[in-house]
């Protein structure tokens, strides 16, 4: 098909809210656009096993510890389709792969905080998870075919994680004293690293308009963290935690929840490498891989050999 | 799926499909008859469920210190649902110890509130791996003796342990498979693989000989139908290691595997269980009352 046919044809799928399938034809910038953002979700994915990770051995109790355990796992599955798509699109994993661990490609900051007691499991659930969910959910409607249906599948998941770390911190706040200050501790923690997963500020947010018009955006930035807070409010309430927000009120004109500001220069910071945990994380992807090579060189190396035989 | 239904999930009930791989948190043992089978001692039945739950107990521990530290993302789901299943044994068989202990504690109170020396897990469980090729050496070795052992407990008198076994059985199946892939394609593989393969064998050999050494108290419950004998599972486990080091091009180990260096079913180990122990237990511990 030539370009001027494959535009047209491409035009239509995306007008009639159909989905582009991995053989048709795209723009490349269209594929090199859903190559970065699927890469950077599943290394997210990936990097996101880590905070929660540290946890597992650790559990206080053996539910908790199975539950923690089989979140992990879903969270290494998702790392999993999502590279499977991003491979529908011609990337290679091991590639992608250096591409983070080399800091060429990024993943959400929010991993690059800290999980400092065992409430941050509960918290990580409900607020990040949570609006992992918010972010996620418009893209089970995404153009690109293999990435809403590995964000169907993500999403179901997600939002049982979310529900397990708020059963979680509802069970602590019924706890000891003790117990309820390290989920307020932890809220205050991550509730504002929590509402930049949104991104930057539409004005601040360059590429929104060309993702909108593809479908590979639903919503903009700050309509999608509107709805974060607007349905984490009330389950703030229903925990008995303050939400660490002076300026948090609802407007009954708006019919949203005013928030205060963000400091965004502090999500630049974390971004361009500066948070607490980066050098940490990218260090424990990196000697896993490192470490790990021995290990694939010789599965290939014995897949080939097997090859050599059956030939 | 609409923007909203996500939230939903916070009062969702009837939602443990929505695990990717299963969690197994259905009660396994839902119209299982739970009394003690007739004139079985219970501070044996109780002592025979602590040495085949620390098993697991442990074992599992070793598997979550892989997390996020796997060769392959493949490798992270494995070695994830090994040690899940793992765990689901231990809390089934802890459960069952205190059950036929008849004292009042629970899974969390026997796994969190005993000490190193009263643990009975094997020394192999309790080993840690150098590199990925130990792991599925000892899985290897750690899947196909306790495959063997529950096969043979899936008749046992106590219809509970009959049934962990019978539930066990399916599971240890795929550990075993999964790790003897691993040693044939490590063993197989390139001269470097090769040599760390044999290598990870042969520390792993040591340990074997305590497998098959049975202790007074599983010879007074194998007597009566209850537990397995594990002398009696040598030939077996023999037979699946030669085929699977015969296929990895792998050298049988030199090092004898006998006898007995540990002595772990009478609670006597290593500095490593306590190292185990001190991360597992540390949290629990600190937080006394604490509700999780
Ligand atoms: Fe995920
Ligand atoms: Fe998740």
């Amino acid at each position: 098909m030539s370009d001027v046919a494959g535009e047209k044809v491409f035009a239509e799928i995306i007008e009639k809210d159909q989905r582009i399938e991995p053989r048709d034809w795209m723009p490349d910038g269209y594929r090199k656009t859903m190559i970065r953002q699927i890469a950077q979700h599943a290394h997210s994915e990936i990097i996101g096993m880590q905070p929660e990770g540290a946890w597992i051995t650790r559990a206080p109790s053996l539910r908790r510890k199975a539950i923690l355990l089989a979140k992990v796992q879903d969270e290494a599955g998702h790392g999993l389709y999502l590279y499977s798509a991003a491979e529908t699109l011609g990337a290679d994993r091991g590639d992608l792969t250096r591409r983070l661990i080399e800091g060429r490609q990024k993943y959400s900051s929010i991993f690059n905080y800290p999980t400092l007691s065992f409430a941050d499991v509960g918290v990580i659930g409900w607020l990040v998870d949570g609006a992992a969910i918010c972010n996620q959910v418009p893209l089970c409607r995404s153009s690109y075919g293999p990435y809403a249906r590995a964000m169907i599948r993500i999403c179901k998941e997600e939002s049982f994680h979310q529900r397990q770390g708020y059963e979680l911190l509802m069970t602590m706040m019924r706890g000891t004293t003790v117990q309820r200050e390290m989920v307020q501790d932890a809220v205050n923690r991550w509730w504002w690293p929590s509402l930049m997963m949104f991104g930057p500020p539409d004005a601040d947010s360059p590429n929104t308009a060309q993702s909108m018009a593809w479908k590979i955006k639903r919503h903009t930035n700050d309509e999608l963290r509107q709805r974060f807070v607007d349905m984490t409010v009330p389950q703030a309430e229903a925990l008995g935690v303050t939400l660490p927000d002076p300026d948090l009120r609802w407007n009954a004109d708006r019919e949203h929840y005013d928030f205060g500001a963000i400091d965004w220069s502090e999500l630049k910071r974390v971004i361009s490498g500066d948070g607490p945990m980066n050098a940490e994380r990218i260090a424990r992807r990196r000697q896993a891989d490192e470490e790990g090579a021995w290990v694939r060189e010789a599965a290939a190396a014995h897949a080939a050999k097997r090859t050599e035989v059956r030939a | 799926m609409s923007f909203d239904d996500a939230y939903h999930s916070l009062t969702d009930h009837d939602d443990d499909a929505r695990w990717a791989y299963g969690t197994g948190f259905a009660d396994p043992l839902a119209g299982v008859p739970t009394a003690l089978p007739e004139g079985v001692d219970r501070a044996d039945l109780a002592a025979y469920c602590l040495m085949l739950g620390d098993d697991a107990l442990v074992m599992s521990h070793r598997l979550q210190q892989w997390i996020t530290r796997a060769p392959e993302i493949e490798d992270e789901l494995a070695v994830a649902n090994i040690g899940l299943d793992l765990l689901g044994q231990a809390r089934l068989l802890l459960t069952r110890a205190g059950e036929a202990e008849g004292a009042g504690r629970g899974e969390d109170e026997l796994a969190y509130l005993r000490d190193p020396g009263d643990f009975r897990n094997v020394w192999l469980a309790e080993r840690a791996d150098a590199d990925f090729g130990q792991l599925v050496a000892r899985l290897l070795v750690f899947s196909t003796w306790r495959l063997a052992l529950l096969d043979r407990l899936a008749t046992s008198g106590d219809p509970v342990l009959a049934a962990i076994a019978a539930k066990g059985v399916k599971e240890v199946s795929y550990h075993r498979e999964y790790a003897a892939g691993w040693v044939v394609r490590l063993g197989d593989g390139t001269d470097l693989s090769h040599a760390r393969m044999q290598a990870a064998i042969d520390a792993v050999w040591p340990l074997t000989g305590e497998l098959f050494a049975p202790h007074p108290t599983e010879l007074r419950l194998a007597e009566q139908g209850v537990a397995v004998d594990p002398s009696e599972l040598r030939d077996e486990f023999d037979g699946v290691l030669t085929e699977v080091l015969r296929v990895a091009t792998l050298g049988r180990p030199t090092v004898p595997a006998g006898p007995a260096p540990g002595r772990g079913r009478d609670g006597v180990h290593g500095d490593e269980l306590t190292e185990i122990l001190d991360e597992m237990q540390g949290l629990a511990r600190a937080t006394p009352g604490g509700a999780w």
